[in-house]
């Protein structure tokens, strides 16, 4: 399922669109960047309540296709304008890391089946 | 055949800069057609480097070296040194002040990552001169090879 659709069934707010409508190929819950980065699988959409520039750079070196800021998070100047500048998706909710992610799961289901 | 060779500055107390080396590296690793696996596990050895040379060593110098076979990530810094390796070595060891852990680093998982994600890993420390970190990330087959020109900062 392409990042847009993603967006659009969880009613997701655009904070920056993303230079490619990638596809999401499971999700990482996490807030601590070294975990992160070793674990989030390419693809996988990065549900976080971290609003800072170190986002952005971890986001890129893992291949996430996007960054879903949870818990009515706005992200930092920073942190939208290096996702503008990389091409980066980065999206904000009001819902909190568990709906999202129990939503996320129901909408590509079998697919994040082994990705973490 | 010749080692392509590439060096990047780290700049210290810059958290807004720091993963810039490793995604220079990246673009540099993807350019010449190495694998994905590959590059994810070298761009998540040099960010971790980047960041404990930008948590404790006020920056330093990353060396990257792409052979036939490996990629051979050397840092190396003129911070205070690691008092106990074996220490910093253990999952969710870390002396990263309470400002660094609220940025979401500090998990004590820096060079417990650089041992997972690297094939060795070599650390040499003297308090109070620096730390040199040395991973190699082995291919599993061969790379295409293309122009470094343009590769590094400096």
């Amino acid at each position: 399922m392409k990042v847009s659709e993603v967006a659009k069934s969880l009613d997701l707010r655009c904070c920056v669109p993303g230079e490619e409508d990638g596809s999401v190929t499971g999700g990482y819950i996490g807030d601590l960047l070294s975990w992160v980065i070793g674990r989030a699988g390419k693809g996988a959409a990065w549900i976080t309540i971290m609003s800072t520039s170190t986002v952005a750079a971890v986001a890129l070196l893992a291949d996430v296709s996007m960054i879903i800021l949870a818990e009515g998070v706005e992200p930092d100047k920073e942190l939208a304008d290096k996702a503008q500048t990389h091409g980066l998706a980065l999206y904000s909710s009001t819902m909190g890391a568990y709906e999202l992610s129990w939503r996320l799961h129901e909408l590509i289901g079998e697919s994040c089946a082994g990705v973490r | 055949m010749d080692v392509m060779h590439c060096t990047y500055d780290i700049d210290g107390d810059d958290f807004t800069s720091a993963g810039e080396a490793s995604g220079k590296m990246k673009r540099v690793l993807r350019k010449i057609g190495v694998d994905f696996e590959i590059i994810r596990r070298c761009a998540i050895c040099m960010y971790e480097g980047e960041i404990n040379m930008v948590i404790h060593a006020n920056g330093g110098t990353a060396d990257v070296y792409v052979d036939v076979d490996s990629v051979k990530i050397e840092l190396k810094d003129n911070g205070p040194g690691i008092p106990n390796l074996d220490l910093a070595m253990q999952e969710g060891y870390s002396t990263a002040s309470e400002e660094v852990r609220n940025l979401g680093f500090g998990a004590g998982m820096g060079l417990p990552n650089m041992k997972r994600y690297s094939d060795e890993i070599t650390i040499a420390t003297r308090l109070g001169e620096g730390t040199t970190v040395t991973m190699m990330v082995n291919f599993n087959e061969k790379v295409r090879r293309g122009s470094f020109e343009s590769c590094g900062n400096s």
